[in-house]
């Protein structure tokens, strides 16, 4: 269900209407900016939002996004460490 | 792609996948006695198979595809509806492509174009709204389907409509929420689920406090999640890791996207425009209380079924769901997809019988789809 | 091209279709001028030295193409009809030679836009060496066709001693594709303008006759080659992969997609897999001499964007398989139906 992606907006095209043109990795379209209408509207331009059926539906939080992938890091140094741990240990019993 | 790219790392996953194990491994969950996680949103669904996330997580962590795939759940009495609506000569329909194909009684939307109805398929209700200014002699329709991700698209629509004052624009409303749905499969006595993956559309419009149910009053832990393959396995790893300690809270995975409270502006498009049917049909799952939203009066010339006599509007149809039909059993977790009698034999993406096969993202679809042409090797 | 011009109509009536002086005109001055037959008569009269070769062998196949827009970014529907042709026989190691076109024109359409089609087919069938050598107009009524349908057929010789055939892949075997996918699909999607997408893409529409030579001549063991049109990628494997009951494994990493495909592709909810192509094809070459036919594909601009993508096993026959990008695995089927954009 819902399919959404982010796109970034990157021009007015109607102040009235609402709609801006957003770019999905080359790809552009028309979208209907009200959801994210938080702020003067030119100051949306270059924000990431995610779009769902030509309206642009939330905007993306760039530092939460930093957080999320800050933590898959960690987690994936710990795996390391901890694996890089059994394969000493490993070898240490293979040696003994 | 930004965004998108770096929640596929590989070396990520497989740090995600070792933990997932070894949580899965303290909780005891093994092949015969697994722990099983219903992911609600078909958009998940599609995802673990098309990123083989189904093979790759510890044997003991069973997923169990949701009711979230609102054209699986579409009853066929409104895809009679639909094509009813379209096959008069005044109307132009329009419609988003995942519709086209969904059998009704008589026949699909796609059979109902091929005998001359004039059937649109568009990307947005955006591209209807355009239609109608266009085509002021015809009447277009859109078909408003989708849970509360999709619901705002067609709200702001609607209040478009009535600014311009187009009044050849209308709706037929379908739209359905994903609350009420999931307390029905939390009160059904068959139920086997330990925890959820929560919708990150959805979500994003509603807000995480709907789901305070689950966990609160069902003792369930719910994590929302975003679409990503690391999404989902980290969704998958915080799901076990409630189940370890015990806890069972809503939490949020996809925060970059989901507000806590949802979006307002959404919400108040949501509010302004539709109010809750006091019941809705579901395929595979029979009618469930408030389970649907249909057209304020206010709004009453944008609604195709006042305009057009159809729907709850000219008094609710039940059409049976066909004979040996199990859809109801594999959504609720009883079974898999492969042990229903008529998967892969009366039942097919081709010639699909039930409400599972016939989105890509339903559940028995996609075990066909990506598990191979009998989906065995998904079931093995 | 300074051919006789009588005539004086914009667009195509039904009275182009009738057999008499005016289709004469509409033939003479938009068709001949630019295919230049050789003869007046009925038929083609065809010799080449290839065919008295023994053991030659004559490659025929057919194909009618319909596409909206009739021109759209990098062809028309004359490019499409020749090099779909052309490649039909190149994937089978057969040298085009000649080609029939039969146009069946709806009442209305604009002539220039005849000229212009024609004119991009006699263009790429230079490009690709093959000659126009027999054809067929028809006019029917408005809303009987859209705007312009043409059919080719197409004759190429197969040397002495070439067979490339599904059937002779072995396992072991490296699929190659000689550049993008979903090109020409996501391309077409983005011009017909109902989903208000714009792109800069345009279609990877060629003719691979020189291509398959050049790869034929570096790897003479190349088993079989299909191009992936309709279906995309998928179709053409699954249809090797049945014929040669042996499994395709392939790599996601290793798919060459550009950004707005896959930009397209997450939109709409699409595979790539599926997108069609015009102008590339999968070859399956024994694994020695895998790196000599991606050297030759690459050397040319149809095949620049060469690379290996996967290859034929013993296990799982009939069956594609693709490792997803962190190691998942996943099966990759025949389409059912088209694909359709979607929401959910």
């Amino acid at each position: 269900m819902c399919l959404g992606i982010p796109g970034r907006i990157v021009a007015i095209t109607d102040e009235t209407r609402m709609t801006a043109l957003a770019e999905v990795s080359g790809v552009r379209r028309e979208v209907n900016i009200a959801c994210v209408l938080d702020r003067p509207i030119a100051a949306l331009v270059g924000e990431w939002a995610l779009i769902h059926v030509g309206f642009a539906m939330a905007l993306i939080d760039a530092d939460e996004a930093a957080r999320t992938l800050d933590a898959l890091r960690d987690l994936g140094e710990a795996q390391e460490a901890l694996e890089a741990m059994a394969e000493g240990q490993k070898a240490l019993e293979g040696g003994a | 792609m930004k965004y998108a790219t770096e929640f596929r790392d590989p070396k990520a996953a497989r740090a995600l996948l070792a933990r997932i194990a070894q949580v899965a491994d303290a909780i005891g969950a093994t092949r015969e006695k697994p722990v099983h996680i219903m992911e609600i949103c078909g958009g998940h669904t599609h995802a673990i198979f098309r990123f083989g996330l189904d093979k790759l997580v510890h044997e003991g962590v069973e997923f169990i595809h949701g009711p979230g795939c609102p054209v699986c759940v579409l009853p066929m009495s409104r895809v009679d509806e639909c094509v009813e609506i379209a096959e008069r000569p005044e109307v132009i329909f329009t419609t988003f492509g995942d519709a086209m194909r969904v059998p009704g009684t008589r026949k699909s939307l796609m059979q109902a174009k091929a005998e001359g109805a004039d059937i649109r398929m568009v990307y947005s209700p955006l591209d209807a709204l355009e239609l109608a200014r266009r085509n002021p002699g015809r009447e277009v329709v859109f078909f408003g389907l989708g849970f509360e991700t999709t619901t705002p698209s067609t709200a702001l629509s609607i209040q478009q409509a009535a600014r311009e004052n187009l009044p050849n624009f209308s709706v037929f409303c379908n739209h359905i929420t994903v609350p009420e749905p999931i307390r029905a499969l939390l009160d059904d006595p068959h139920m086997v689920l330990d925890g959820f993956i929560g919708p990150g559309h959805v979500s994003m419009v509603i807000g995480t406090h709907p789901y305070d149910f689950i966990a609160q009053d069902y003792g369930k832990p719910i994590v929302v999640a975003g679409f990503e393959p690391l999404d989902l396995l980290q969704s998958v790893l915080m799901v076990l890791d409630q189940i370890h300690q015990r806890r069972a809270e809503v939490e949020n995975q996809y925060a970059r996207v989901v507000p806590e409270h949802g979006n307002p502006v959404s919400l108040a498009a949501i509010a302004d425009v539709y109010e809750r049917r006091p019941s809705f049909e579901w395929r595979g799952l029979g009618e469930i209380d408030a389970s649907g939203l249909r057209i304020r009066a206010k709004y009453a010339a944008f609604d195709a079924e006042e305009k057009f006599g159809v729907g709850y509007a000219a008094g609710p149809r039940h059409v049976p769901e066909p004979e040996g039909c199990a859809c109801g059993a594999v959504m609720t977790g009883r079974i898999r997809p492969t042990a229903c009698p008529q998967f892969g034999q009366g039942c097919t993406p081709d010639m699909p019988l039930g409400a599972l096969m016939v989105s890509s993202e339903g559940a028995c679809a996609a075990y066909w789809q990506y598990g191979g042409a009998r989906g065995r090797e998904a079931a093995e | 091209m300074n051919a006789p011009r009588r005539l004086r109509d914009t667009r195509v009536t039904l009275s182009h279709g009738g057999g008499g002086r005016a289709m004469r005109d509409l033939i003479d001055s938009v068709f001949a001028t630019a295919f230049q037959p050789q003869t007046a008569e009925d038929q083609a009269r065809l010799s080449h030295p290839a065919l008295s070769d023994p053991g030659a062998r004559l490659a025929l196949t057919t194909d009618s193409f319909v596409v909206t827009p009739l021109e759209f970014p990098g062809g028309d529907i004359g490019k499409l009809a020749i090099c779909g042709t052309v490649n039909d026989l190149a994937v089978g190691g057969a040298r085009p030679l000649w080609l029939s076109a039969a146009f069946i024109i709806e009442e209305g359409t604009e002539i220039d836009l005849l000229r212009r089609i024609v004119a991009t087919m006699a263009q790429e069938a230079a490009r690709a060496g093959v000659q126009i050598v027999t054809g067929d107009t028809k006019v029917v009524g408005r809303g009987a066709a859209d705007g312009l349908f043409v059919t080719t057929t197409g004759v190429g010789v197969i040397p002495p001693g070439r067979n490339l055939a599904a059937d002779l892949i072995r396992p072991g075997d490296v699929a190659i594709v000689n550049g993008v996918l979903g090109d020409h699909g996501a391309t077409i999607l983005a011009a017909r303008g109902d989903l208000a997408l714009s792109t800069d893409l345009v279609s990877d529409c060629q003719s691979l006759g020189h291509l398959m030579e050049a790869v034929i001549a570096a790897a003479p063991g190349t088993r079989a080659a299909r191009d992936a049109t309709r279906g995309g990628l998928a179709s053409a494997l699954n249809e090797m992969a049945a014929a040669a009951a042996l499994g395709i494994e392939i790599d996601e990493d290793a798919l060459p997609l550009r950004d707005e495909v896959r930009g397209m592709c997450e939109i709409l909810g699409l595979d790539p897999l599926y997108l069609a192509n015009e102008g590339t094809l999968v070859a399956f070459v024994p694994e020695a001499q895998a790196p000599a036919a991606l050297a030759a594909m690459r050397a040319r601009p149809e095949g620049r964007g060469a690379v290996a993508i996967g290859r034929a096993v013993a296990a799982h026959p009939g069956q594609v398989r693709m490792r997803t990008v962190f190691g998942g695995s996943r099966i990759v089927d025949m389409l059912v139906g088209e694909q359709l954009p979607r929401i959910c």
